[in-house]
């Protein structure tokens, strides 16, 4: 049952690649992701104890909350791609809904390893299902944006291998057998090789934080989510991301149950607050929306990263903040990609007014920037206070202080392009305006808010459990 | 470890040095055909009992690392008509003088490690870190994207030479993998080139003309 949360998009997939019509496939992507969001949150309300297939495919309670969240935000991407590649009808789609749907496949994959090999192998997958996703376009630009975003990412895959081999031989040192099952090496604990767990954890950081784009190994971000087009950039920052980030979590824990929590938390603690100091640094006097998007993934990623590092109830607030991220990221990128379509360009010169010309699009950017900057009654609030709190009951005075001007000036800074977007005249051109927000290319957006309003105003129960037993499997 | 391994190693480690070095991307590419060959005798020391499985793997890193991939870069080469590194970011002698450094430093680190009783007083661990060193230092320095890729290639050269000592795993086999990445590489600079030399038929440009 559970393997078919994997073999199901495998064979959709398929079946995208043979049907010959153009207008066909993006429904099959989209029928695939309801049917995967259906079955998995059938499978994690239930809690089905699934006998497995292998004991190396199980959901644990970060399994269970990274599924959830990966199959609605493809969900939603998914719906919002058949509108938008209707309106691309001069581009042929047949490997960006294949590789859409092995995506998905591959992320389900992820979320069910239980076994750190299996997990870089659909990592290493994601990577470079990804790639032809954003050479969509197949221009000068978009090519050199996979470029640029496959080179940082093979580093980054090759530096997590190496890391997944250095923990191995820490278990063949500690155990005598280089297992890598997570719930043996954390098991196990202490007797794994410390010198060797150390360098395995910074190794797997840098390689899954470049995947996230936790600074300095971002670089690839702006380039990627500027050319990409804003449906890639939603699965990037809410889905990607969202994987990287629960591939490090498994790392972490076993770092964690090795002794070497503080070490690990000191490390994250300084990229989160890197990655927010970098994000603030860029986004003022961004001039670019759709990087000005890239730089606040950037910025969330390292507030994840912060999180984490903080510790105690503020890994809770973290895990709760990678769902509002990923949701809120769904609002602001498809958003910024109705936009940038109207416009025919995402610099800040050519596209204003765009509340006038896109009521609804336009409208959802700037709640989706207020959402995303904290501003209650989103979801983001909840979660970037309780950090907050956390930080401050730690007396991790420094830690908070750095995190309330980083905010501050992201906000002033991530404000002033967004207002410059969607206030004023629309540019008086003629034959931008041929776009319409049809329903499929906006109630995806709507969905999203719907569910970042109740993350903010009312957590339902069996979310708050799942995210209190993942936060438990990670020590808080 | 029979000495011989360590022998293989040393040549390995040589290599690296001849790569840094040279400006021809042809050289170096037959040194990296060279390095496929060497971490594919390597199994045999490692594992001294004739299985399926050795004959398996070092046929494929023979295959692949030895011959496919170093003729598809031929063939890229042929392709760009790019032969020579120009300019790198750092200069040759500078570039060797690190790779020194990070070999000198790889064996320090390694010596730092508790290694397991068989590995103990073999170069495993520092010429894998050290070839590692050298791919990364050839991908940052290095302008043209074949030398970049040639890089990789080395940083993934050493990821497999610690992997071997973990050949009861299937980890090994795992690392076949980045060879992928590589493929899809070459695949790119093949398509930069195309869209540089018909940048006028850039289909961007035919969408627009049509709306």
């Amino acid at each position: 049952m559970i393997v078919s949360l994997i073999l199901v998009p495998l064979v959709a997939a398929l079946v995208a690649f043979i049907v010959p019509s153009e207008r066909v496939r993006p429904w099959i992507v989209a029928l695939t992701g309801a049917a995967h969001t259906a079955a998995t949150i059938a499978i994690v309300a239930m809690g089905l104890r699934l006998t497995n297939v292998a004991p190396w495919l199980e959901l644990d309670a970060l399994g269970r909350l990274g599924l959830v969240l990966v199959s609605i935000v493809f969900l939603v991407c998914a719906v919002y791609s058949v509108g938008y590649l209707h309106l691309r009808a001069e581009r042929p789609n047949r490997v960006f809904c294949t590789v859409l749907l092995v995506f998905l496949a591959m992320t389900s994959l992820l979320m069910l390893s239980q076994h750190l090999t299996l997990m870089w192998v659909a990592m290493e997958a994601t990577t470079l299902a990804t790639a032809l996703l954003l050479y969509f376009n197949q221009n000068q630009r978009s090519l050199e944006a996979t470029w640029k975003y496959l080179m940082v990412g093979a580093v980054g895959i090759a530096l997590a291998l190496l890391g997944t081999l250095f923990l191995a031989y820490s278990a063949l040192i500690g155990l005598g057998d280089p297992t890598l099952m997570f719930s043996q090496l954390v098991k196990a604990g202490p007797d794994l090789s410390a010198p060797w767990l150390r360098t395995a954890f910074v190794l797997l950081l840098v390689g899954y934080g470049a995947k996230m784009g936790l600074a300095p190994l971002h670089t690839w971000k702006p380039d990627a989510y500027g050319e990409a087009p804003g449906v890639v950039g939603a699965l990037l920052a809410g889905g990607m991301t969202t994987c990287a980030f629960v591939a490090l979590l498994r790392v972490y824990r076993v770092a964690d149950a090795g002794g070497q929590g503080d070490f690990a938390r000191g490390l994250l603690v300084t990229l989160g607050l890197l990655s927010m100091a970098t994000a603030a640094i860029f986004m003022i006097g961004q001039r670019d929306f759709k990087r000005l998007l890239a730089y606040s993934s950037v910025e969330h990623m390292g507030i994840l990263a912060l999180g984490i590092g903080i510790g105690g109830p503020a890994i809770f607030a973290a895990l709760l903040h990678t769902v509002n991220n990923a949701l809120v990221k769904g609002i602001l990128f498809l958003s910024a990609g109705n936009i940038h379509r109207a416009f025919k360009s995402k610099r800040i010169e050519d596209v204003t007014g765009a509340m006038r010309r896109l009521p609804l699009s336009g409208s959802l950017f700037l709640v989706g920037f207020l959402a995303i900057t904290g501003a209650p009654p989103f979801g983001p609030f909840v979660s970037e206070l309780l950090i907050l709190t956390a930080a401050i009951d730690a007396h991790r005075w420094v830690i908070a202080a750095l995190y309330l001007i980083f905010l501050a000036v992201i906000f002033i800074g991530m404000g002033s392009t967004v207002l410059a977007v969607v206030q004023g005249e629309p540019p008086n051109d003629g034959d931008g305006t041929k776009f319409r927000e049809s329903p499929l290319r906006v109630m995806p957006m709507f969905a999203c808010l719907a569910l970042v309003l109740m993350m903010g105003v009312w957590i339902p129960e069996p979310v708050t459990d799942l995210l209190y037993a993942a936060a438990r499997l990670l020590g808080a | 470890m029979p000495p011989i391994a360590d022998s293989i190693l040393i040549i390995l480690l040589l290599t690296n040095f001849f790569i840094l070095g040279t400006a021809s991307l042809r050289a170096a590419i037959r040194v990296i055909a060279l390095q496929g060959i060497l971490l594919a005798l390597l199994p045999l020391f490692v594992e001294t009992h004739l299985t399926f499985r050795l004959v398996a793997i070092v046929a494929m890193t023979a295959g692949i690392k030895g011959l496919a991939i170093p003729s598809f870069l031929f063939k890229a080469i042929r392709d760009v008509h790019i032969h020579h590194e120009i300019e790198p970011y750092l200069g040759y002698i500078p570039s060797l003088f690190l790779c020194a450094v990070g070999t000198a430093g790889a064996l320090l680190f390694a010596d730092q490690l508790p290694l397991a009783i068989d590995h103990r007083s073999s170069l495993f661990v520092p010429a894998a870190l050290a070839t590692l060193l050298a791919g990364f230092l050839v991908l940052t320095t290095r302008r043209k994207a074949i030398s970049q890729v040639a890089g990789y290639l080395m940083l993934e050269n050493g990821i497999y030479v610690f992997g071997l000592l973990l050949y009861q795993s299937m980890l090994v086999e795992v690392g076949v993998l980045l060879d992928l990445v590589v493929g899809i590489f070459v695949m790119g600079i093949v398509l930069n080139h195309i869209q540089r030399e018909f940048s006028s038929l850039d289909t961007e440009k035919l969408s627009s003309l049509r709306e």
